[in-house]
């Protein structure tokens, strides 16, 4: 099976074992990328983060429905955490959203984060790719929402919004660290609970004083039931908002062009570390070095500058 | 670096609202490091099938109560059959009579387990069938 054609033509099959070779490392999945590439950069790419428990698979489940009722295809990535005793992981995002499973314009895939921090696992990215790849509009990240660091979905989602819920006064006022910052737009959900109106109220006024961003976007403050689909529609529209802000500002363009950049960059320094060490395999002075190292005989700025030059010399 | 980790669908067809069976195995398969994809309650053939498609998994458990077993797994075997899954391995578990179990292991149900099965025994079919 030609799995790249077989995706680009909407097989779900295909895509699904492009993600799963790419999760596994698979230097075929790689290559297929190469050839998916040209077909990305379409879709729209939403994040969702805010605290487990929150209410996001159940959001997810209903913006789902309302992009599909747009006639907007969507797909969707789910991230919950890997046990670190057993490295398994039980993922039940799917729980909420699989009133969805039978139809062809939804594809949600759920990963486990395998040890890897911030939010998203280490594949979320390629995922995001095989999907805007095989032509879904509309790509939903579900982030794990354990802790405060979960800021690497701002690096992939042109939009992220943060999910908030009632009774989290002081919660709110910990949030302002690092979540508040990254906000396009905040959800408050389970407003059929006693202090939603107060937590609206906190956040706005945290964000009025949070210094607006750099591209001149004021974030929005929502009240959503998500078990009962209510202020859905206008969650959607803030999102579609959001992103034709972005596109009239051109800071979309920029967005992806960083993102590009960044990630280009983190591939040059992985492939060369394997390019250097691997070059050194089995070399004599490299052993000795690394004993010298380890004996405390030589310092570590010492030692891999040493090697370095090693390196350019046989390089060269 | 390459890291194969095996991936299992765990759904619960039917209309009936047990699902501590599915959810024990779900925990216990996720305490000997399998990655466990579970979809609730009330599932039909073809979403268990849908979402094993999605996920891309090895293998799909389901766990009856409701007597519907027959129609259950003999549909999601043909739909697997139909949307090119038929490399995963399919097993079942729940209240299933000593006497079908001949035929659903013939359409394709790898392993039964009945109620009071031991842990260590799915453990030991899933490293034997899945890896
Ligand atoms: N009362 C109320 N409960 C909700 C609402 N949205 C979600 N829930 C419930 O909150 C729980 C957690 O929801 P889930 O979507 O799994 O949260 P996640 O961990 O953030 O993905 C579930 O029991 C939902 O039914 C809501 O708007 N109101
Ligand atoms: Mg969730």
């Amino acid at each position: 099976m030609d799995y790249v054609a077989e995706a680009l033509n909407g097989s779900q099959l295909a895509g699904a074992r492009l993600i799963r070779l790419l999760e596994e490392g698979d230097p075929a999945g790689v290559e297929a990328l190469k050839k998916l590439y040209p077909h990305t950069g379409n879709a729209f790419i939403l994040g969702l983060t805010g605290p487990p428990g929150a209410g996001k698979s159940t959001l997810t489940d209903r913006i789902i429905a309302e992009f599909r009722s747009r006639d907007l295809k969507v797909g969707v990535v789910a991230i919950d955490p890997s046990s670190p005793f057993s490295g398994g992981a039980i993922l039940g995002d799917r729980v909420r959203m699989q009133r969805h499973a039978t139809d062809p314009g939804v594809f949600v895939r759920s990963m486990a984060t395998r040890g890897h921090l911030g939010g998203l696992s280490r594949t979320t990215g390629e995922a995001v790719l095989v999907l805007d790849a095989m032509g879904y509009d509309v790509i939903l990240i579900e982030t794990v929402g354990v802790g405060q660091d979960e800021v690497e979905v701002v690096d992939l989602a042109h939009t992220t919004a943060v999910v908030a819920l009632p009774g989290m006064g002081d919660d709110i006022q910990a949030m302002k660290a690092g979540i508040l910052e990254i906000g396009d737009l905040f959800i408050v959900n389970k407003a059929d609970k006693p202090g939603a109106d107060d937590v609206v109220k906190q956040l706005t006024v945290m964000l009025e004083m949070r210094a607006g961003s750099a591209d001149g976007w004021q974030p929005r403050v929502l009240k959503t039931v998500a078990v009962k689909g209510e202020g859905i529609a206008d969650t959607v529209n803030a999102f579609l908002e959001h992103r034709a802000h972005l596109e009239r500002t051109g800071a979309l363009a920029e967005r992806v062009a960083e993102r590009e950049l960044r990630f280009f960059r983190e591939l040059v320094k992985e492939m060369a570390a394997d390019l250097i060490f691997g070059s050194f395999q089995g070399s004599g002075a490299y052993a000795d070095l690394v004993e010298r190292l380890k004996a405390r005989q030589v310092d570590p700025y010492s030692a891999a500058e040493t090697l370095l030059a090693g390196f350019s010399c046989r390089a060269t | 670096m390459k890291q194969r980790k095996i991936r299992i669908l765990i759904a619960k067809p039917g209309l009936d609202g047990h699902d501590r069976g599915a959810k024990v195995i779900a925990k216990f398969l996720q305490e000997s490091g399998y990655e466990v994809i579970y979809t609730g309650l009330h599932q039909t053939p073809e979403q268990i099938v849908n979402a094993a498609v999605q996920e891309a998994v090895d293998a799909v458990g389901i766990s009856v109560l409701s007597g519907s077993h027959n129609y259950v797994f003999t549909e999601v075997m043909r739909l697997m059959a139909e949307k090119g899954l038929g490399d995963v391995v399919v097993f079942g578990g729940g209240t299933i009579p000593e006497d079908d179990i001949p035929e659903l292991k013939a359409a394709g149900v790898k392993a039964l387990f009945r109620p009071g099965t031991p842990l260590e025994e799915v453990l030991r079919f899933m490293k034997e069938n899945v890896g």
